[in-house]
């Protein structure tokens, strides 16, 4: 006799649970948490760079770096001043998953540390699907990309906690409508904090730490 | 998107639930997917073959319920399908919409047939369920 065994069950839970337990990690070791994610070269490592020199003797950071290939951002981040950076290869895989955050975990003495920020691999399709356990989820768009981007990968802008608008300085040369742009955001994503800045001036940096320090103290 | 690791997935929660249930095999997967949860179908299909190839659930059916997109309007509380073009509200213009409908993807059901009911195969004919062309 054929049977009908009913399971609504999504397809993800195995990553979501491991998530889950991430964050139980995370938050017994008294961490805020970020998963960075962007597209290549929108500038996530630089963010990073900039970041650690702004938060020395305030924050211990740890960073995780996910990349199909090399170990060129973990070494980017340790020479910008994190007390810790691990490299995730993934061999080929497009995004982090929880179960790669779990093994990075397991490299790093939490309690050692305030703030992990975890560097997504270079993708606006798969990381937004898979939930690592982290506290905030952030969005790292960057000028040359284009104003278009909010419309043409909606799953990525919809889901995130925060908008980082990276390389603000080069909008004298390029057509990029800001206006255009944040409508396209506002219509996935109401009310996410935004942060234009530039790493390359420093331009809108200081509200960006003010975020992240203060989330650290929360 | 990633379809493999996807595949995978889907199989292990079958196998998992199939064999609680003491299923000799599985012979349909029912599916549920939302218009935005971006999971191509033919790709499934295409990994499922390979992935399930030697499991009980080798030759599965799979079966795709595609759910429509449907946004609620948080200014004024009206649940719309979105056109292609925008996704703000048809009635009030707002932008300050959510998703309450489409971003699905889960495993709905599986149809099985278990050890205890050998009747929908003649005798004998039960053995080497690894070697069977389905359907």
């Amino acid at each position: 006799m054929p049977l009908n065994i009913p399971i609504a069950e999504n397809i993800l839970s195995a990553n979501d649970r491991l998530a889950e337990e991430n964050r139980t990690r995370i938050e017994a070791a008294g961490l805020f948490s970020i998963n960075m994610m962007a597209s290549p070269g929108a500038g996530k490592t630089s963010l990073i760079e900039n970041t650690l020199p702004r938060l020395a003797d305030k924050v211990r950071v740890a960073v995780v770096d996910g990349d199909i290939a090399t170990s060129l951002d973990a070494d980017r981040a340790a020479a910008a001043g994190a007390q810790a950076s691990i490299q995730i290869n993934t061999g080929g895989q497009c995004h982090l998953d929880a179960v790669m955050l779990h093994g990075a975990l397991d490299q790093l003495d939490l309690k050692q540390f305030d703030l992990l920020i975890v560097e997504n691999v270079g993708n606006l399709v798969c990381p937004a699907d898979f939930r690592l356990g982290t506290h905030k989820s952030v969005l790292i768009a960057s000028i040359p990309e284009g104003d278009d981007k909010p419309y043409k990968y909606p799953g990525m802008y919809r889901g995130v906690d925060a908008l980082v608008i990276n390389k603000i300085d080069l909008l004298p040369y390029i057509p990029f409508k800001m206006d255009f742009f944040q409508r396209g955001v506002e219509a996935l994503n109401p009310g996410v904090i935004t942060f234009p800045l530039s790493c390359r001036t420093g331009e809108g940096l200081d509200a960006w730490i003010d975020w992240l320090v203060q989330n650290v103290k929360r | 998107m990633h379809e493999l690791p996807i595949t995978q997935s889907i199989l292990d929660i079958a196998l998992r639930h199939a064999e609680k249930a003491g299923a000799r095999r599985v012979t349909d997967l029912h599916l549920v997917i939302g218009r935005l949860s971006y999971v191509v179908d033919d790709s499934i299909r295409f990994y499922w073959d390979t992935i399930a190839k030697g499991t009980i659930a080798e030759g599965a059916r799979l079966h795709f319920q595609r759910v429509p997109a449907e946004l609620l309007c948080l200014d004024c509380n009206h649940r719309y399908a979105p056109d292609d073009e925008t996704l703000a509200c048809p009635k009030c213009q707002s932008v300050r919409v959510k998703v309450a409908a489409g971003d699905e993807f889960r495993l709905e059901s599986i149809d099985v047939e278990t050890s205890d009911s050998p009747s929908s195969l003649p005798a004998g004919e039960g053995e080497g369920d690894g070697e069977m062309k389905c359907h």
